[in-house]
């Protein structure tokens, strides 16, 4: 099943219509869109406008891939689960977004296993025709993260939230 | 007298609208382990991700909408008066920002963590919050002074200064 999804402020078409398109030439039907209210016709496919946490969470479950703008909702939701996906990211230039901070993501998050980015909607289909490449488990299985933040920022969190303060003798040993 | 506040379980109000913020902020949630947390949102279908902690909704905001704003400003205001946090941590957006700047009226220490997504530089929010926040947090190296972990509490966060110490991922 792919899912594809473009988060819970604003619609993003640009990513809708081509992979619409792309979904019917292939007779794709297995295929869920949550488009955030699109003007693109989509009869013939499970859409919806927006769906809730719990329902979100299902459909990233029963995912074999993921086709969506860079949020990191989204992104966090599929590295957790090691599911790959393919991300468009929205620029501010054509009023998709505030600022251009999905293309800033999407170079900071380019490389990494598991995530493909499309600079622009024309890559999505050959993008979406090697998807059984993405969907290559050996290749994600080094994706996957676990439910916590870094060890280092847990710790300074946690330091700040008990106000605690390191006895001074692990101090002068940390700073050698 | 450090003995003494430790005996206490700290009041920690973690803060953020939903989306990716919230996603991060759960993240975090290891660094609750032991506090008496309160989680607040701005969706009622996340509570269920931080079961069995207590949830609070708190409404959506964004700085477009005036009239939104102002009700979603009073409802943290309320919570913030109402919860008394000792400690409150938040990833963002608008709900998180103004939760940190009632914290100061009720002596709580604030921990702004920016998001992942502002990987070029620190957001407006994060860039204000940075003046009055107790700690201020980037997740890209880059944007911020290596965090002192093996500083004193003093010196482990100065108002007005950025630090890494990691990130969500």
């Amino acid at each position: 099943m792919i899912f594809v999804t473009v988060g819970s402020q604003l619609p993003f078409d640009r990513l809708i219509a081509p992979v619409a398109t792309w979904a019917r030439s292939r007779g794709v039907r297995d295929i869920f869109f949550q488009h955030g209210g699109t003007t693109i016709d989509l009869s013939g496919f499970e859409s919806a406008a927006f769906v809730p946490p719990d329902e979100a969470a299902r459909l990233f479950d029963r995912a074999n891939v993921i086709v969506a703008h860079v949020g990191m909702g989204t992104i966090l939701s599929c590295l957790e689960r090691g599911k790959p996906i393919v991300v468009l990211p929205r620029k501010a230039s054509l009023g998709e977004t505030r600022n251009e901070h999905q293309s800033a993501s999407a170079r900071s998050l380019n490389g990494r296993p598991g995530l493909c980015i499309a600079w622009e909607p024309e890559e999505l289909p050959v993008l979406l025709d090697q998807i059984s490449e993405l969907m290559d488990r050996t290749k994600i299985d080094g994706a996957k993260i676990g439910p916590d933040a870094s060890p280092e920022l847990i710790a300074a969190v946690r330091d700040f939230v008990w106000n605690r303060e390191l006895p001074s003798s692990a101090r002068t040993t940390q700073t050698h | 007298m450090i003995s003494a506040q430790r005996r206490i379980r700290p009041r920690v109000l973690a803060i953020s609208s939903r989306g990716g913020h919230w996603t991060q902020l759960r993240r975090l949630r290891r660094a609750f382990e032991g506090c008496d947390v309160t989680w607040a949102s701005t969706d009622p279908g996340l509570a269920t991700e931080v079961a069995p902690d207590r949830f609070v909704l708190v409404p959506d905001a964004s700085r477009w909408d005036r009239l939104k704003l102002v009700w979603s400003i009073l409802s943290v205001l309320w919570l913030v008066i109402r919860l008394r946090p000792n400690a409150i941590v938040s990833t963002g957006a608008a709900p998180g920002f103004f939760a940190l700047r009632f914290g100061k009226l009720v002596g709580a220490r604030t921990l702004w963590l920016d998001s992942f997504a502002n990987s070029e530089e620190l957001s407006l929010s994060g860039r204000k919050a940075s003046s009055f926040a107790d700690l201020t947090l980037t997740q890209w190296p880059h944007l911020g002074e290596p965090f002192p972990h093996d500083a004193t509490r003093e010196k482990r966060g100065v108002k007005g200064l950025v630090y890494h110490a990691g990130a969500v991922v």
